[in-house]
């Protein structure tokens, strides 16, 4: 555990910045260039993921323990949420026969 | 220090090979192969019980859940949906923005001082599990109860509607 301490060490806190803005930013593209919903739905937790470690480097940078203790109750609620997230698109599936995102446009005005 | 590199590298390119599959089942195993990686940045970051929430709950609980409704749903390349390629080149374009706005705010805030431990003790289970159960009793209680309520919901959405008579 000491020699993983000490590979830590010189690691700049803005090149985790710059890594979670990338990872971020591709789930964001992936939003926006795919229509299959489940695929929409990896690429938000692929986001929910990015925040998480930057909140972790960020606890372990102030030594305050509270940033890791909020990571876990993100990840209880990307649980909830991908739990209900894909109930909904079963049933929009065996409704429409697809899981295409266009085929759920019945609110649009 | 280079370990972090090579697996900030990886995970990068997992999360492109995500986005850029067309084979849905191929997207949740590079899913699953990014998140292992972020269970090893939790590992370098000295946050032993995050790495095996993420290692347990995401790659175990989550991305099965994902691959059972792919295969349920029986998914493959064929009847994958793709958008116009016009529109993936704007989708491109506007996530490169985000990027390049980001980047501008670091630029002004300027943090650039390494990443000391200042406690090497306090991503351990005994610590964490003392914060928790102090001051986050009750977000920890709500969100027992917020499972609970996912859980009902889960179950009342896919259940199939009996047949009316």
């Amino acid at each position: 555990m000491e020699t993983v301490v000490q590979q830590l060490q010189g690691v700049p806190i803005n090149h985790y910045l710059i890594f979670c803005a990338i990872i971020f930013a591709i789930g964001v593209i992936g939003v926006l260039i795919r229509r299959n919903v489940i695929i929409i739905m990896m690429s938000i937790e692929l986001m929910l993921n990015a925040v998480n470690l930057l909140l972790a480097a960020f606890s372990v940078q102030h030594g305050d323990s509270s940033g890791q203790v909020f990571v876990f109750f993100i990840m209880a609620l990307a649980a909830a949420e991908v739990a209900v997230g894909l109930a909904i698109i079963i049933m929009v599936y065996r409704n429409t026969k697809s899981v295409d995102i266009d085929s759920l446009n019945k609110l649009r005005w | 220090m280079t370990v972090f590199y090579f697996v900030a590298f990886l995970s990068i390119f997992f999360a492109l090979m995500t986005i850029f599959t067309k084979n849905p089942v191929h997207s949740v195993l590079y899913l699953v192969i990014t998140f292992f990686t972020f269970t090893v940045h939790y590992i370098l970051l000295n946050a032993q019980f995050l790495a095996v929430v993420n290692f347990i709950v995401y790659m175990g609980a989550i991305m099965v859940l994902f691959l059972f409704v792919l295969m349920l749903l029986n998914l493959n390349k064929d009847t994958e949906p793709m958008k116009s390629n016009l529109v993936k080149f704007m989708g491109v374009i506007a996530g490169c923005c985000l990027l390049v706005t980001f980047f501008g705010v670091y630029r002004v805030f300027d943090i650039s001082n390494p990443l000391t431990v200042v406690n090497p003790e306090i991503g351990l289970v005994k610590n964490l599990g003392k914060v928790l159960f102090n001051e986050f009793l009750l977000p920890f209680e709500l969100s027992s109860l917020l499972l609970l309520t996912a859980m009902i919901g889960a179950i009342l959405l896919a259940k199939k509607e009996p047949k009316q008579i």
